[in-house]
């Protein structure tokens, strides 16, 4: 008895499976032919446009080819024409356009502050000096200014001055990008050391930290003049270029490497960034902590694994921290340069200043710093242009 | 386990190691020690300017012609502290009151940078619009032109300052002469041109960037306007961002040398900026005012004037950097995150 419940009841089951994989199959035919539908409906619609029929139904053969299933491969093209054909989402496309609008409309709202102070105080004085660069430029009290016109170039212009016959500003403007090239590298190698020592564990971190990044205050606007007159530092510059102390260690060293015949060049490179070392330092509390950051974000697992793989520091150096602070290295080349030549200190800001001040000179002082923004933005534009590309992103 | 037994037991395991574990600690020692040494002395290169001055200007004038003292004064005096401080004052004003102008101003300009860069910054961060990269390009225009370039055509605008000529009709066709008064820069400021304001514009652009697109999407499908998203969702979030930025603009504006000669000129205004370089200027040449009687002054007790007058100035910044070094540090880290 029981055994016959047992049969018939396994009788029962087949039946239901078998009555469920048909009514699979059915409904698999009717999505198929659903499929089909929609797929011819598309092809309809397309229709008053030959080539992409064409086109879909290339791709749909192609797909079909590809895959060996004709029912995921029409299903695909008709669904991919679907999302395609702009009739069938009509409504929705034009709610998204209005809200693009909408957050097109905030977002210059939110800008607008900047765009009038730009227009405003930014294009407009930029192109009156640009215009003052072309004239000479007089200034009668009471009157206001008069302006006569010179032209770009010829031997009465404002540019041929500055570049053949006042002798100072080309001078101080060699100086001033010898100098930075000199100090941009120098900032970069002493913040990025910085920045690795800083990222190691030791006690009193935050204090060591806090002090890298008060050359921020101690060197901003007025006080880096005033700090220039340094007493110990220049006693100290003066004690090495004394001639005869051969007791100075650094200067013996100097003569030392600058004795050998080759690398001239390169060793008295590096004794003059020793020489800035204090300016170095002075200059580089902001591109510490932006290294430092990156340096931060690297997950130590990496080094572990590179440890386990039979990497050397130097090594996990160039293979790991190097790409992967890639892009800190290009935020700070471009800050460095930025905070470089706008400072005020410098000789060349010094040269520009006594034109304005001294000489009266308004076209000649518009010449003179237009011809440096255009030295710093070419100089930028190439860095970035070079850079950008080899920055590697890890996300 | 006693220290005895640690070093008993130190010594059992360097001698199982071959000496390695000794070779070892010693080389960590060593490079600890290296490293220390290292960090001191980079900072020592930091503070000494400071130690210095803060040395000379406790010297007696005695002191300052005696060879045998390097740092460490003989006599204490604080006569050069109250000299320099009368340098901050001027026939009608108090140096107190030049100090609290000063203040006030730099408040107010760093709260204006910092609210309309916060705006502009969100507006970069989050909307999409039509040349938009375009006008990124610019605020970094802005962040390279040097001051100089604009500052002469920025004063004989505000000379004559006018917006298309509309100020004209009501006032016979000439505009307002704006300079000597705090307007222009001010007005500067509210557009985001005044002294660094690029870099305050991408400090904040990055702040937002970085915040979750969640958080705003919730508020919208909750029904938030885009300004109410901003103002209540946004803002409380970005509040130690705009701390740092508010700082490094006071900051910054305090020691300016650039725009505020230009609109705060000395004769009109007492600020400690202007004030600080005119007294640089004096201490170079000759007519340092000394109250009481008039004499040539050695050069000696001049950098001593001058290193007192420069820590007086510095020492409000200071200050508020003690207090808020967290702050004006971790705004920096993380602005740099993703370049």
């Amino acid at each position: 008895m029981s055994q016959d419940i047992n049969k018939l009841t396994e009788d029962q089951l087949d039946e239901t499976v078998r009555i469920n994989v048909n009514a699979a199959v059915d409904d698999a035919e009717a999505e198929l032919s659903g499929v089909a539908s929609e797929a011819a409906e598309v092809a309809d619609q397309a229709e008053d446009s030959f080539e992409a029929a064409a086109e879909k139904a290339a791709a749909a053969v192609e797909q079909a080819s590809e895959e060996d299933d004709p029912f995921t491969a029409a299903k695909k093209s008709a669904f991919a024409s679907a999302r395609k054909n702009p009739a069938s989402d009509k409504p929705k496309r034009k709610r998204t356009k209005n809200l693009e609008r909408g957050n097109a409309i905030a977002g210059i709202l939110f800008c607008l502050p900047f765009i009038i102070g730009f227009l405003l105080f930014l294009c407009y004085p930029l192109g009156m000096s640009l215009y003052m660069t072309l004239n000479r430029v007089s200034a009668t009290p009471g009157q206001g200014l008069k302006f006569e016109w010179l032209g770009l170039w010829n031997s009465s212009s404002n540019f041929y001055w500055i570049f053949k016959i006042d002798t100072d500003y080309y001078e101080a403007l060699g100086n001033e990008l010898e100098r930075m090239l000199l100090f941009v590298p120098g900032i970069l190698v002493f913040s990025f050391f910085m920045a690795s020592l800083l990222n190691q564990e030791f006690r009193g971190r935050t204090v060591v930290r806090a002090i890298y990044f008060l050359p921020v205050i101690l060197s901003a606007g007025v006080f880096l003049g005033l700090e220039s007159n340094n007493q110990l530092l220049s006693s100290i510059s003066d004690a090495m270029k004394e001639e005869n102390s051969a007791a100075v260690i650094t200067k013996t060293l100097e003569d030392i490497l600058l004795s050998g015949e080759t690398g001239n060049k390169f060793f008295q490179y590096v004794i003059d960034i020793v020489g800035q070392v204090y300016d170095i330092a002075m200059s580089s509390g902001i591109q510490i902590i932006i290294f430092l950051s990156g340096l931060q974000t690297i997950p130590p697992s990496m080094y572990e694994a590179a440890k386990m793989e039979g990497c050397t520091g130097w090594e996990s150096f160039w293979k790991i921290t190097f790409p992967m602070i890639s892009s800190m290295i290009l935020v700070n080349v471009v800050y460095t340069v930025i905070d470089f030549f706008t400072r005020t200190d410098s000789g060349l800001m010094k040269v520009i200043n006594d034109t304005l001040l001294i000489r009266f000179e308004y076209g000649k002082m518009a010449a003179e710093s237009w011809v440096f923004f255009l030295i710093i933005a070419a100089f930028l534009g190439i860095v970035f242009l070079i850079f950008s590309r080899r920055v590697y992103y890890h996300d | 386990m006693t220290r005895a037994e640690k070093r008993k037991a130190f010594w059992e395991r360097n001698r199982k190691s071959g000496g390695y574990l000794l070779k070892k600690k010693i080389g960590a020692a060593l490079y600890s020690l290296g490293r220390g040494i290292l960090i001191f002395g980079l900072c020592f290169l930091i503070l000494q300017p400071l130690i210095q001055k803060l040395a000379l200007s406790l010297m007696s004038e005695s002191d300052l012609f005696d060879r045998s003292i390097v740092l460490i004064p003989k006599h204490f005096s604080v006569q050069s502290f109250q000299n320099a401080w009368r340098q901050f004052s001027t026939k009608d004003y108090s140096a107190l009151r030049t100090f609290r102008t000063s203040f006030l101003l730099s408040v107010a300009v760093g709260l204006l940078q910092m609210l309309s860069c916060t705006l502009v910054g969100y507006g970069f961060a989050r909307y999409k619009f039509p040349f938009k990269k375009a006008l990124f390009v610019c605020v970094i225009v802005m962040l390279i032109v040097p001051p100089t370039t604009i500052i002469t055509p920025l004063y004989l605008y505000f000379q004559n300052f006018d917006i298309f000529g509309i100020i004209g009709l009501f006032n016979h066709g000439k505009g307002l002469n704006l300079l000597g008064s705090a307007t222009p820069y001010l007005m500067m400021c509210a557009t985001c041109a005044g002294y660094k304001a690029g870099l305050y514009i991408y400090m904040m652009r990055q702040h937002f960037r970085n915040e979750p697109k969640e958080l705003e999407e919730a508020a919208y499908v909750d029904g938030c306007g885009r300004l109410r998203t901003f103002f209540q969702i946004l803002l409380p979030g970005a509040r130690p961002m705009m701390v740092s930025c508010f700082l490094f603009a006071f900051v910054w504006n305090w020691a300016d040398q650039v725009y505020m000669k230009v609109f705060f000129p000395v004769t009109k205004w007492a600020l400690v900026s202007n004030k600080l370089l005119g007294a640089a200027d004096a201490f170079n040449g000759e007519n340092i005012i000394k109250y009481g009687e008039s004499y040539h002054t050695p050069e000696a007790s001049l950098s001593q004037l001058n290193a007192s007058a420069v820590l007086i100035a510095l020492a409000p910044l200071l200050v508020i950097y003690v207090i808020a070094q967290k702050s004006f540090v971790e705004s920096i880290s993380a602005s740099g995150i993703k370049g």
